[in-house]
């Protein structure tokens, strides 16, 4: 089945959330008090299933291009959704602040975001409010910080092994 | 020793920033501790993740609220048992480790620890040029090495609009589809290990050494080949290239036979696959798990057909649906996947188009070794293209292609510069993991070997 028109049409809760089109992807932008709304509605008008939840840090890239009404913000929640009926998908992109890095999970409506959630958790520090189990998925539980984001150095830390003895 | 503490130093705090703190430092343990990444006691467990470890989690179409109340922990202590699997395990295909609790024989609920292949890929991706990144994602999914340098490479290219040529495509399209064969027969034998059949294993190790052994002489490596780049491949397939493609093809296809004598009708396989680890698909489904595992479980949703990418719109094939989602639908559908594999490298035989191998775009392909010596040009465009590289303007893609084992995506984000700001691979095994709670739920432990078996994760691409 073809795409039929902008989604803006038949989801309402679309309306008024900034849009965009990123090399021919619909991406939409909207708040984090928004976001699971947008998303629950995408959920009933077809896009069953989350493929992809990522993090990204724009620490060095601030001034990156946004619609008008969109204030940027260091961290970005990347929703990718899919509609396997329509094949269309659809972005979300979801400011998160850097001094408030919280945003509400997508768990009840896409519980397949799970482990996706915990691992923006785990590698870029980003909490996801009521998330059933938001401990770390990739790196070992007792690490300190997050390493993908854009001021965690690399090439100098140290590999961690648990109450591994001092240098030979 | 200690490490670098970026987050104490984002936060402009000098008394965290000051090593060998350890009151700060316990402060800074205890603020993104998040808890146990292990299965814990049920009385100890949250009531949703409780159900997501008995696979509960159904979002039902008319309500989307969860029912943590359906989560049964009514068991005591004392009357089930915390059995730990893996990491270091021959079943678990790698180094995944595996927590059950169960009452006698029955799993109740389960829970995959993992990360212990964990190498921060995503974070070396953002330190390597566009030009070095494929020698790092080719290294994830070890078993399809050619898919993960290719939804990267397309991903690329989707940024600098680049246009390929036919024959760079059709080569892509001949090394993907000859990698899911030779996935998918090492999956036929470690599958056929793991329910005891001894035979599968040398047999499937066979297969996938004619096809490696192509791969060898076409890119120089068995593994990690780095040669879909972005701009097309490293490198034009070598003279009597078709010989050895249908010699592969030919062994390959004749000794599914074989598979099929071995496995497809014996008594004690079938019995060990049939009707085990069966899930509604709309669970799959709302679990976002791909591949095999989603068409075994009768949904038709192939990238190749849905959104073809290189050429699929222009070879013919099926794409294989299961009828009952158990384990032998599986496999059934990874052997018929296999067949129709061969189906298309067979039309590729026959289309392969003349031409360039890659792009003679300048700022993306470097030029032939033998230019550099006589023309100063090519000397500035290779300088340019090793010492600089390849610069996409701003912007962010997600790229999808259907790997052996589902969905891999690859979603970047340039900030103009000659590095990506941001790389992060879609791994299909890492999210396919999400299902197993539910696909183990009410099983027998020895069930639990043939279910992890037949949602084939690989380790490599779930930790990355």
């Amino acid at each position: 089945m073809a795409p039929s028109g902008p989604l803006v049409w038949r989801v309402a809760e679309l309306d008024g959330v900034p849009a965009a089109d990123s090399l021919g992807d619909e991406v939409f932008f909207p708040t984090r008090a928004r976001y699971i709304e947008v998303a629950t509605a995408l959920c009933r008008a077809g896009f069953v299933t989350c493929s992809d939840l990522c993090a990204v840090d724009y620490l060095t890239h601030p001034d990156r291009a946004l619609p008008e009404a969109v204030r940027p913000e260091r961290f970005e929640v990347v929703v990718n959704l899919l509609s396997h009926a329509e094949v269309r998908r659809a972005r979300l992109r979801v400011m998160v602040p850097e001094d408030d890095p919280v945003c509400p999970t997508l768990f009840s409506v896409y519980p397949g975001t799970e482990n996706m959630e915990r691992e923006a958790y785990d590698l870029m520090g980003i909490r996801f409010v009521g998330h059933p189990d938001p401990s770390r998925i990739l790196l070992p539980q007792d690490w300190e910080g997050h390493p993908l984001r854009r001021d965690y150095g690399t090439g100098r830390v140290p590999v961690q092994f648990k109450e591994a003895p001092g240098p030979r | 020793m200690r490490q670098a503490d970026p987050d104490a130093r984002a936060a402009g705090d000098p008394e965290v920033a000051e090593p060998g703190d350890l009151a700060a430092r316990a402060r800074l343990v205890a603020e993104t501790d998040e808890g146990s990444q292990q299965l814990v006691r049920s009385d100890e467990t949250g009531r949703t993740e409780l159900l997501i470890e008995q696979g509960g989690v159904l979002r039902i179409p008319e309500s989307d609220a969860l029912d943590p109340d359906a989560a049964d922990a009514t068991f005591g202590a004392g009357e089930t048992m915390i059995l730990n699997v893996g990491p270091q395990h021959p079943s678990t295909h790698g180094v995944l480790r595996m927590m059950v609790e169960l009452q006698g024989e029955r799993v109740l609920r389960s829970k995959p620890v993992i990360g212990y292949l964990h190498t921060g890929m995503e974070k070396t991706g953002e330190q390597l040029t566009y030009v070095q990144g494929a020698t790092n994602v080719t290294r994830m999914d070890y078993l399809s090495p050619l898919h993960n340098e290719l939804v990267y490479s397309l991903a690329v290219e989707k940024l600098l609009g680049v246009e390929i040529p036919p024959r760079a495509t059709w080569i892509r399209m001949l090394m993907c589809e000859l990698n899911r064969i030779s996935s998918h027969v090492m999956w036929a034998a470690t599958n056929g290990m793991d329910l005891a059949s001894t035979s599968m294993m040398i047999f499937g190790i066979r297969e996938r050494d004619l096809v490696l052994q192509f791969f060898e002489k076409v890119t120089g490596l068995r593994m990690n080949h780095n040669y879909i780049r972005p701009g097309g491949v490293a490198a034009d397939l070598p003279d009597g290239w078709e010989d050895d493609v249908e010699a592969v093809v030919d062994t390959v296809g004749a000794r599914l036979g074989d598979y099929d004598n071995l496995l497809t009708g014996q008594p004690i396989f079938r019995e060990r696959t049939e009707g085990v680890g069966v899930v509604p698909a709309e669970l799959l489904v709302a679990l976002s798990a791909t591949g095999p595992l989603l068409r075994a479980a009768g949904v038709p949703w192939d990238l190749r057909r849905a959104t073809p990418y290189l050429a699929y719109s222009e070879v013919d094939f099926d794409v294989i649906v299961g009828s009952a989602g158990d384990c032998f639908d599986r496999y059934a559908v990874r052997l018929n996947e296999v067949r129709e594999s061969i189906r298309i490298v067979r039309q590729i035989l026959e289309k392969m188009p003349p031409g360039d191998y890659r792009t003679q775009d300048k700022k993306v392909t470097p030029p032939p070794r033998a230019r550099i010596d006589e023309s100063m040009e090519a000397l500035i465009h290779h300088f340019k293209l090793f010492t600089g590289g390849i610069e996409p303007p701003e912007g962010e893609v997600y790229v999808a292609v259907e790997s052996p084992r589902g969905e891999l995506g690859c979603y970047l984000v340039s900030d103009g510069s000659n590095r990506p700001m941001r790389m992060h691979i879609r791994a299909p095994s890492f999210v396919n993991l999400q299902s197993v709670p539910a696909l183990l739920r009410g099983g027998l432990l020895a069930d639990m070997i043939a279910i992890l078996s037949s949602v084939d994760p690989v380790l490599g691409d779930v930790d990355r």
